[in-house]
């Protein structure tokens, strides 16, 4: 698998423009990475089930209660950009 | 011959929660707030912020599985979704992929759901339109697009947001039509949602596609957004279905696009060309543990209202209206407690169903008003529907007492007594006014007394003429028929 990673495709996934300097290195780096990680196959794990989680605990809810916490001054604070209470970004295409 | 297609269409339905505080935030959820005074470092995605679900959340959406007859998962988890857009902050929205709370399940469509004039020739009487799933994500900010930039608020993001998918198991434009209508009368039901599409409540994607008559294989599948209305919904995938149509039978083809429907305009327009399937990365939400239903299942079985479909058929059967007059009370919940309310104070429900779905419920219309707003009581009703069968008033005075109800919210008793309406039973004056009409019409007695009864009918008219309405009509018939022996 790790000979597959196409560094390219991950790059865009993440919105990353990589010169080709930086596409080679990574490239390398992340699949040295990868195949530390297959070793991990190695370990039998017949007789586990598999699991998102570790914390073996389940339902830690909070109860449907509001608090106020920022006004919209405090939220906008650090927006570069900001009108009539709205923060404002370069134009979506929808 | 020309070929026939057949539609094929899926609908994708976002519910907002009515829930007080945002899905994994103590923010507000509120409708029409100053813009991004609901925020919290949770809800803006600040790095280290953790997330911590809103049980009541879980608990609407598995009520919500109940009432659909879903199956609801004894353990489900979040994940996250990864892309990137400015509605986003966190550039990933917690949902839930692979284990969602509630699968299967459907929407029964009733025949009332049909849009009016679709209600006499419905091709599938009885259907249950299958769902494949339901689940919880969280709601993202609302865009506002100016000239050359867009403004975000933030007050959306993070609320709890309901979506139900349906399998591609609807073939109409009506039966979109009856499948909407139908699912928002259970949220109603269920308190989960208002479910106003015009307000953003409930918000509907369309998957629609056409293959010719005959064949199994699906069509091209293309996607409708930005519908704010039922009938809009209707339009749109009419229009849509047509347009498929003519580029196939003129030889040509479809490319699958996300179209917008346009409803002033009354036609879609290409949004955008899906060139590859997104690729969301979906992984498992380390922030949040996972959900195990059962420890509030036995709760949410109890707060399962009575549906709709239950109403109308209980209405039948333990008050005798008729299934059109039961259906018509039992699609909105508020007038079926209305009607409930006001049969306990009569024994009359067939002349109070009438009473509410014509006198009142036109009333209302023509005054722009809910049931909630209506000035007269079920109470109130119930005690004029028992002052007209006990012949007190008649029932044309009854139409007039009701509608100074509707105007003051006074008692029936109250106005009748006010405008001295009540009903002449003292039989010696009533008798008195007959022998009256008797003597003044010779020639109807005569019709009578040769076997033309109906000519009663024109005496007794005399009758309560000369009583200025008050007399009862019942008792006047009683005595003519007598006096006239
Ligand atoms: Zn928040």
């Amino acid at each position: 698998m790790s000979a597959d990673f196409d560094v390219r495709h991950t790059a865009h996934l993440a919105r990353l423009e990589l010169s080709e300097a930086e596409a080679a290195k990574f490239q390398s780096q992340l699949s040295q990475i990868l195949s530390y990680v297959e070793q991990l196959k190695e370990v039998d794990v017949s007789g586990v089930d598999p699991t998102a989680q570790t914390a073996h605990t389940v339902n830690v809810f909070r109860q449907d209660a509001e608090r106020e916490w920022f006004t919209s001054e405090q939220a906008l604070a650090n927006a570069p950009r900001q009108a009539n209470h709205l923060f404002i970004v370069p134009k979506v295409i929808e | 011959m020309a070929t026939r297609y057949i539609p094929t269409i899926g609908l994708e339905v976002h519910v907002q929660l009515k829930t007080r505080s945002k899905m994994f935030c103590g923010c507000p959820v509120e409708y029409g707030a100053e813009p991004n005074s609901h925020t919290c470092p949770v809800c803006l995605g600040y790095p280290g912020a953790l997330p911590v679900m809103n049980e009541t959340a879980l608990r609407m959406t598995a009520l919500t599985g109940l009432m659909l007859n879903c199956k609801i998962a004894e353990v489900c988890k979040f994940d996250r979704k990864n892309y990137f857009y400015p509605d986003m902050p966190k550039n990933y929205q917690i949902s839930q992929y692979d284990r969602p709370i509630c699968e299967e399940g459907g929407v029964p469509l009733h025949d009332l759901a049909y849009p009016k004039d679709a209600q006499k020739a419905i091709q599938h009487p009885g259907k249950i339109v299958k769902l494949v799933r339901i689940h919880l994500e969280e709601d993202v900010a609302k865009s506002t697009h100016f000239e050359t930039s867009t403004g975000i608020d933030f007050n959306r993001a993070g609320t709890p947001l309901m979506e139900i998918v349906s399998e591609p198991d609807i073939d109409s434009p009506e039966e979109a039509f009856a499948y909407l209508s139908a699912l928002q009368q259970i949220l109603v039901y269920g308190g989960v949602s208002d479910a106003d599409m015009e307000k953003g409540q409930m918000r509907c994607d369309c998957n629609v596609s056409v293959r010719p008559e005959g064949t199994t294989e699906l069509g091209t599948k293309i996607e409708i957004k930005n519908m704010n209305t039922i009938s809009g919904v209707r339009r749109a995938l009419a229009f849509e279905i047509e347009r498929q149509i003519e580029v196939l039978s003129k030889g040509g083809s479809l490319a699958q696009e996300t179209r917008r429907w346009d409803d002033g305009l009354g036609q879609t327009s290409l949004m955008r060309i899906k060139e590859s399937a997104h690729d969301y990365r979906y992984f498992p939400e380390p922030d949040l543990l996972p959900v195990d239903t059962r420890v509030f299942m036995e709760e949410v079985r109890k707060q399962r209202p009575e549906l709709p479909a239950e109403k109308r058929e209980r209405f039948v059967q333990s008050y005798g209206i008729t299934d059109y007059d039961a259906a018509v009370l039992a699609a909105d919940r508020a007038l079926a407690d209305y009607f409930e309310l006001a049969a306990r104070g009569t024994s009359k429900p067939k002349a109070l169903a009438n009473w509410i779905l014509n006198d009142l419920l036109s009333a209302l219309s023509d005054a722009g008003e809910t049931i909630r707003e209506c000035r007269v009581t079920a109470a109130q009703l119930a005690a004029l529907l028992s002052i007209i069968d006990s012949g007190t008033i008649n029932a044309g005075q009854g139409k007039a007492v009701f509608a100074d109800m509707l105007r003051t919210g006074k008692d029936a008793t109250v106005i009748v007594e006010e405008k001295g309406l009540k009903q002449e039973s003292d039989l010696g004056a009533i008798e008195a006014l007959c022998q009256k009409s008797i003597d003044a019409n010779p020639k109807a007695v005569e019709e009578y007394r040769g076997g033309k009864t109906a000519s009663i009918n024109f005496l007794k008219g005399q009758v309560m003429k000369l009583s200025q309405g008050k007399a009862n009509p019942a008792i006047v018939g009683e005595i003519l028929a007598r006096l006239l022996g």
